[in-house]
């Protein structure tokens, strides 16, 4: 007579029960690489030049934001940097339009070229930030502007037809105008720079800075630097994106001694020493605005366009988007209504 | 809180303007080429041909470089497909080379499956690239990319025509990856058979639908180039990793008693076209191909098939949050309803070895119940036997008390006759 049951009747029910794994496909994981010496001349450096040309058939896109009260010389500085009338100044609005009673955005396109590269500028205006007398949440129309802009390219590249290139609007660099007091920043400037440094690459900028000496200039820069590392402010290049040691020394420079920039920004063109320059005519003389004894504006100026241009939309597009697409994935509708069309109507998962 | 207004008048209607003076952004296309600099590049090739047709010595001359690896029998059970990656450094451009071949293809005897692990692989690596792309939290500016660029199909150099074998797997591939036929070992045709053989492969091609690469001619720079290139196509190649000393330089050739052949004469064959074209003109093009036209058609076939629609059949544009939700409803109600399942049977199973392991219980009950009876049984059976021996003891003891009782008169009265009683008792009583 049998003492017990056989254990092998069991195992086999009880596997009927678990499915069988699905095989793994086939990947090359790590790959093992073989540095490999090379006897001749092979071509592959040609790349570069492939790379080049095609970067140049297709064209870049820039979107750039400025951001401050009034009167502290946004357009005018968007003029200069760009060496055309890309943003209309508020000194030729009509004085008996009423001032916007609420924060306005004014997103402007226009296309340059130079050297053969086509560049498709878009200047986003923010009218009506700080000026009213409650300025309170003012800085969340120009957050909604930002995050909707994340969720129109999030919405092309989850298509499943998706365009061979999808059209970014999203903002790449925002400048933010801190009025030249002398003291210290406003309350509105740090609440503003603490939301938004979160969602885009800020770059604080002191405004008319003709209006301090340069002991008042040095002072001023330091006291904002230390309040913004006081409150934890993070402003681009951001200490946490370094990728190597020259990135790093190259960054802390910029970060340590000139940030942030002052500038003078101008565009109308007179007679200095022979050469014709941009500047402002005053009583006691002639500010140039390129000559860096007297502003930052050439500092700026090869900072935005000519070194980091590609590195602020690598990190707008490789940092600040995934942090937003994995927020929005992973919340799965659960932040308030940033879509334009119907999308809020979301039951939120438990 | 006030309320926004947004206004934008961005899009087709964007003006040009002019510049009035140097800003600097023509440095944009160096910006973005230092960064991939930094990063390297990487670019995956494939070779796809019979066992013996020169795929590794051609890979190896085209990179001027001996790359690893023993040449691959003919007794393989089936098509397998072997992966290596090397780093290549040339001036300041560092490349990750991945060469990935065919092993063991067109050397069985039912070549029916053989294109199989090689549209397989194909997909795997796009399925790869997929996941990425569709994880929370992803990395792709640093991810390895893994997809096949460019596929190097090797034609037997027959003289004739495509074989069918070539044809069917040429068709099954070409939608996934761009393919580039390549006539190998072709210093075994004559240069009349060669022409002949290039129109017979293109004809062919051209009237089974099979779609094979096109360099591209839309850049002004390279379309005239590229244009002829294109009518030399399928390139016929030689491979050589031998250097011989030919007039007064080292070159690689392959020498015969009849004269020698140079890998990198144009005269000879078209291994410099195909150098150039592959590595010096398009590769970054070859690389943008794979990207937009057959991952994107490999993604959203695999979208569709998982469920995903852009638009509803009332044609209202379906999100893919919804379908994402729905699909995770779904996916959830079933592996609910799985858990049930398996929960029942488990229970189920419980019960049975339960009853199972009761039945034995009983069985043991009832086996012990029996040999305790037997066991009283035979203590019963003992103890009687005890008894009747104690019985018999005592009746002996009676009779030999008896005996001594006779015996002790007996000797009194006459001696003899007593002890013949005596041993008549004795006899007696031990009866």
């Amino acid at each position: 007579m049998s003492k017990g049951l056989p254990e092998t009747r069991t195992d086999a029910a009880m596997s009927e029960l678990v499915p069988e794994p699905r095989p793994k496909p086939v990947v090359p994981m790590k790959p093992v690489s073989i540095n490999a010496n090379l006897l001749g001349y092979i071509g592959i450096d040609t790349i570069i030049e492939q790379m080049r040309k095609k970067t140049m058939k297709t064209g870049f896109d820039f979107n750039i934001m400025v951001v401050g009260q009034s009167g502290l010389g946004k357009s005018t500085l968007v003029n200069t940097l760009f060496k055309s009338q890309v943003s209309r100044k508020s000194s030729s609005w009509n004085r008996e339009e009423k001032i916007p009673k609420t924060v306005e955005i004014k997103a402007v396109g226009h296309v340059i070229e130079e050297g053969g590269v086509k560049m498709k500028l878009t200047v986003i205006d923010t009218p009506g930030f700080g000026d009213q007398i409650n300025n309170e949440n003012c800085w969340e129309p120009i957050e909604k502007y930002i995050n909707e802009q994340y969720e129109k390219f999030l919405k092309e590249e989850v298509n499943i037809a998706r365009k061979k290139r999808i059209p970014d609007t999203r903002v790449h660099c925002c400048l933010y105008f801190i009025s030249p007091t002398g003291h210290s920043l406003r309350p509105l400037d740090l609440e503003f720079m603490k939301h938004l440094s979160k969602v885009v690459n800020i770059i604080p900028v002191i405004a008319k800075a003709d209006t301090m000496t340069l002991e008042e200039k040095s002072e001023f820069k330091q006291r904002v630097r230390k309040e913004l590392e006081v409150h934890g402010i993070e402003f681009y290049p951001q200490k946490e994106f370094d990728e190597d040691l020259e990135d790093k020394t190259e960054n802390d420079k910029i970060r340590q001694e000139s940030m942030p920039f002052a500038v003078v920004g101008s565009d109308k063109e007179y007679q200095v020493n022979g050469k014709r320059v941009l500047g402002r005519k005053t009583p006691w003389g002639i500010i140039e605005v390129e000559n860096l004894h007297h502003c930052e504006f050439a500092l700026l100026r090869d900072f935005v366009i000519r070194t980091h241009l590609q590195d602020l939309k690598e990190v707008t597009h490789n940092i600040h988007y995934e942090t937003y697409r994995a927020k929005r994935l992973n919340d799965n509708g659960g932040l308030p209504p940033v879509s334009v069309d119907t999308e809020g109507s979301h039951d939120s998962n438990p | 809180m006030a309320a926004t207004d947004i206004a934008r008048q961005v899009g087709e209607d964007c003006r040009t303007l002019p510049l009035a003076g140097h800003v600097g952004f023509d440095s944009l296309p160096d910006q973005l080429v230092n960064k991939s600099v930094s990063q390297g590049f990487c670019f995956n090739i494939m070779c796809v041909g019979e066992t013996g047709l020169g795929k590794s010595t051609l890979m190896d001359t085209l990179f001027n470089t001996k790359f690893e690896g023993e040449p691959a029998t003919h007794t393989q059970p089936g098509v397998q497909l072997r992966s290596n990656t090397y780093d290549l450094q040339e001036s300041h451009v560092g490349l990750k080379l991945t060469i990935v071949s065919t092993v063991g293809f067109g050397d069985q005897i039912n070549k029916e499956d053989s294109y199989k692990p090689i549209v397989e692989f194909l997909d795997a690596q796009f399925e790869a690239y997929l996941q990425e792309e569709l994880k929370i939290r992803r990395v792709l500016h640093t991810y390895h990319d893994s997809r096949i660029h460019v596929c190097l199909y090797f034609i037997a150099p027959t003289g004739h025509s495509l074989k069918s074998l070539d044809l069917m797997t040429m068709k099954k591939l070409d939608s996934k990856v761009n393919i580039i036929p390549i006539i190998a070992k072709s210093d075994a045709i004559s240069k009349s058979e060669l022409t002949k053989f290039k129109i017979k492969i293109t004809s062919e091609l051209v009237s089974n639908g099979v779609q094979i690469y096109q360099f591209p001619t839309d850049d002004e720079s390279v379309a005239e180039i590229n244009g002829t290139m294109n009518a030399h196509l399928p390139f016929a190649v030689v491979g050589s990793t031998e250097e011989l000393k030919i007039g007064n330089k080292m070159m690689r050739a392959r020498q015969y008693p009849w004269g020698t052949v140079q890998v990198e004469n144009e005269a000879h064959c078209d291994f410099v076209k195909l150098r150039e074209m592959l590595l010096r003109v398009n590769m970054e093009d070859l690389r943008e191909q794979t990207h937009s036209r057959h991952y994107e058609l490999y993604r959203r076939c695999k979208l569709e098939e998982m469920g995903f629609k852009d638009t509803d059949p009332d044609s209202k544009p379906f999100s893919l949050q919804e379908t994402y939700e729905a699909k995770r409803n779904e996916f959830l109600g079933e592996l609910q309803k799985k858990e049930e399942e398996m929960r029942q049977m488990f229970v189920q199973r419980v019960k049975e070895k339960e009853a199972e392991l009761k039945e034995a219980e009983k069985e043991l009950h009832e086996k012990f119940d029996r040999l305790k009876k037997l066991h009283q049984d035979e203590k019963k059976k003992l103890e009687d036997k005890k008894k009747s021996l104690d019985d018999e003891v005592n009746a002996f003891k009676q009779r030999k008390s008896a005996a001594e009782l006779l015996q002790s008169q007996g000797s009194q009265a006459g001696g003899s006759q007593t002890l013949k009683r005596d041993k008549e008792k004795k006899n007696l009583g031990f009866l």
